[in-house]
């Protein structure tokens, strides 16, 4: 037995239990998964399901709901990228600070963070529920801004409030910390010396910075926008899939209606490779990203 | 005004903002634990409480013993432990051969890993629910744990193969001449020498784990498999307005989370820092 062989051997011990998992649920489920989406899939008789070539794809393009869809998904990736990026970035600089409680302050922004979307899904749909939820009754009898209570999440529009407001709050936590460590790794004697040239914290912040930051806010920017168009969870249980008339759809809650409720597997396919196309364009620069950061 | 004096105002500003932040974070929280107190009469009660008047610990008890909360408790406990320690078994092993091993196609077959990383883990059910039936992986814990172990293994073995290869080479070849295999290696050298690594590894595999709803929901649809994310939406949109309960249980769910957490809250941050892995 030659000495390639063994050391071949040895290779695929290490590498095959993984190799097996990756292609049973990652690989072959995509190839499949392609497949489907140019059929109309009978998923109880798979044999019997007809080719329809790209008659599912261009039926997503045409159907107003997921063009609504959409349209929705991509609101809150333009509402929520931002303000988990902006407010971070505050979070950050207050705390690269020399305070106390650096420990504490970055255990509470965090919890957020690790709570599930279950949980606070349905805490934000509790504190706005429209008759007797906290908002309402701040926003009313407290602060006297509105006359009556509004009914949030009947709303097409207004139930969009707590799922923005959620995309943010659960977000800023992972934001803060990312940008922290950027900050930290920006050498301090760079700061001193401006500071001696005489330019004050806002000049310091926007020519020294802002721009030794931009590699972790473009990181950011991207991981974030992934995340944002694969929203899901939050928009499935605050306005209950698409409530009302399909109008507050996510493309991912309007996947899965489409699949496992309506049962049309075909349809549910393009849709989630007409996403998993943008993501995979978001994505190629998250990768030289990536890669950029290891070797940095 | 003097400088100390300006250092003293802008520190002021500092920790206002920062308590500020603190507040909103806190409410929602502090909120679900009043609610999760209050008997089922005061749920929808006005002005709503911020400090319940006649606590209780009834919704706790309902959730963990006629809703059976505390079976789904331990099927989280059970899909969480099993994939975290199955992730970081399979995880290290690939990203072992990827740092140190000679072998055809090495490359190649990184960056079909890499490609997990792309791939939005909703896209995959629908032919991973196909995929699981054929199994017999549906409706079944292992189905979920199986699923949980592939999802975070690009993520993991990335992670870990940048470890590994910081890891000094020489020990190894001394060991290597010693006429050590690679698994001896593994095992005696590597595995010890990697804890902060595999540190990030479980926090991360088992929050991912705890908290993981979309595959679950879908892959399991008898009562007694349920996990604590599915039967929480689940007893939600059956008891709409039980919602005391409903905090019960999540706040039973989030305690785990936050022991965790709490313990490994220094490598958990540096993970964060150092990868840019989402938590």
């Amino acid at each position: 037995m030659s000495r390639s062989f063994r050391r071949l051997a040895t290779a695929a011990l290490f590498i095959l239990p993984g190799l097996i998992l990756f292609s049973a649920f990652i690989l072959v489920p995509m190839a499949y998964s392609f497949r489907i989406s140019f059929y109309d899939w009978n998923i109880v008789r798979p044999e019997r399901s007809t080719w329809v070539g790209l008659a599912n794809y261009a039926h997503a393009l045409r159907d107003p709901i997921f063009r609504r869809a959409v349209l929705n998904t991509l609101t809150y990736a333009a509402v929520t990228v931002p303000g988990q990026i902006l407010i971070g970035l505050i979070v950050a600089v207050l705390l690269n600070q020399d305070i106390r409680g650096q420990a504490f302050f970055r255990v509470v922004y965090y919890l957020p963070v690790i709570t599930s979307w279950v949980i606070v899904s349905l805490l934000f749909e509790y504190m706005f529920v429209g008759q007797s939820g906290l908002v309402n009754y701040v926003l009313k009898d407290v602060l006297h801004l509105i006359p009556r209570n509004i009914l949030w999440l009947a709303d097409p529009i207004l139930a969009f409030v707590p799922i923005h407001l959620l995309g943010i709050w659960k977000g800023v936590g992972w934001t803060a910390i990312v940008t922290l460590a950027g900050l930290q790794a920006i050498p301090e004697h760079l700061h001193e010396a401006a500071s001696v040239d005489g330019a004050g914290p806002f000049a310091r912040f926007r020519h020294i910075t802002f721009p030794l930051l931009r590699p972790t806010l473009v990181f950011l920017f991207i991981v974030l926008t992934i995340g944002g168009l694969n929203a899901y969870i939050s928009f499935l249980l605050i306005t209950n899939g698409g409530d009302p008339l399909d109008l507050t759809h996510s493309i991912l809650t309007l996947m899965y209606e489409a699949t496992f409720t309506r049962l049309d597997f075909g349809y549910g396919s393009a849709i989630s490779y007409l996403l998993t196309f943008f993501v995979f364009v978001v994505s190629i620069f998250q990768i030289r990203l990536l890669r950029q950061r290891v070797e940095a | 005004m003097g400088i100390t004096g300006q250092r003293r105002l802008r520190r002021g500003v500092t920790y206002l903002l920062l308590l500020a932040g603190v507040g909103a974070v806190a409410v929602p929280f502090w909120y679900m634990v009043v609610t999760s107190l209050k008997p089922q009469s005061y749920i929808f009660e006005m002005p709503p409480r911020l400090w319940p008047h006649s606590a209780t610990l009834h919704n706790y008890a309902a959730a963990l013993d006629t809703d059976m909360f505390g079976l789904y408790f331990l099927n989280s406990l059970f899909v969480a432990v099993c994939s975290t320690g199955l992730t970081i078994l399979v995880s290290s092993l690939l990203a072992y051969a990827f740092a140190r091993l000679q072998f055809p196609g090495r490359n190649a077959l990184f960056y079909v890993f890499l490609l997990g990383m792309m791939v939005p883990p909703v896209m995959l059910i629908i032919p991973q629910f196909i995929v699981a039936k054929i199994l017999g992986l549906f409706n079944s814990l292992l189905g979920l744990i199986v699923v949980y172990v592939t999802m975070n293994l690009s993520m993991q073995t990335f992670l870990l193969r940048g470890f590994f290869e910081g890891i000094p080479r020489d020990l190894e070849e001394a060991a290597l001449m010693d006429g050590a295999s690679r698994w001896t290696i593994f095992r005696r050298i590597i595995l010890p020498l990697s804890g902060p690594g595999l540190a990030v590894v479980t926090i991360f595999t088992f929050l991912y784990s705890w908290d993981e709803f979309p595959w679950a929901n879908v892959a399991i649809k008898e009562a007694a498999h349920r996990t604590l994310p599915i039967a929480i939406a689940l007893f939600q949109s059956q008891h709409l307005t039980e919602w005391g309960q409903v905090f019960a249980a999540s706040i039973v769910a989030l305690i785990p989370v936050v022991i965790v957490f709490v313990i490994f809250q220094r490598h958990f941050i540096r993970g964060i820092a150092t990868t840019g892995i989402k938590g």
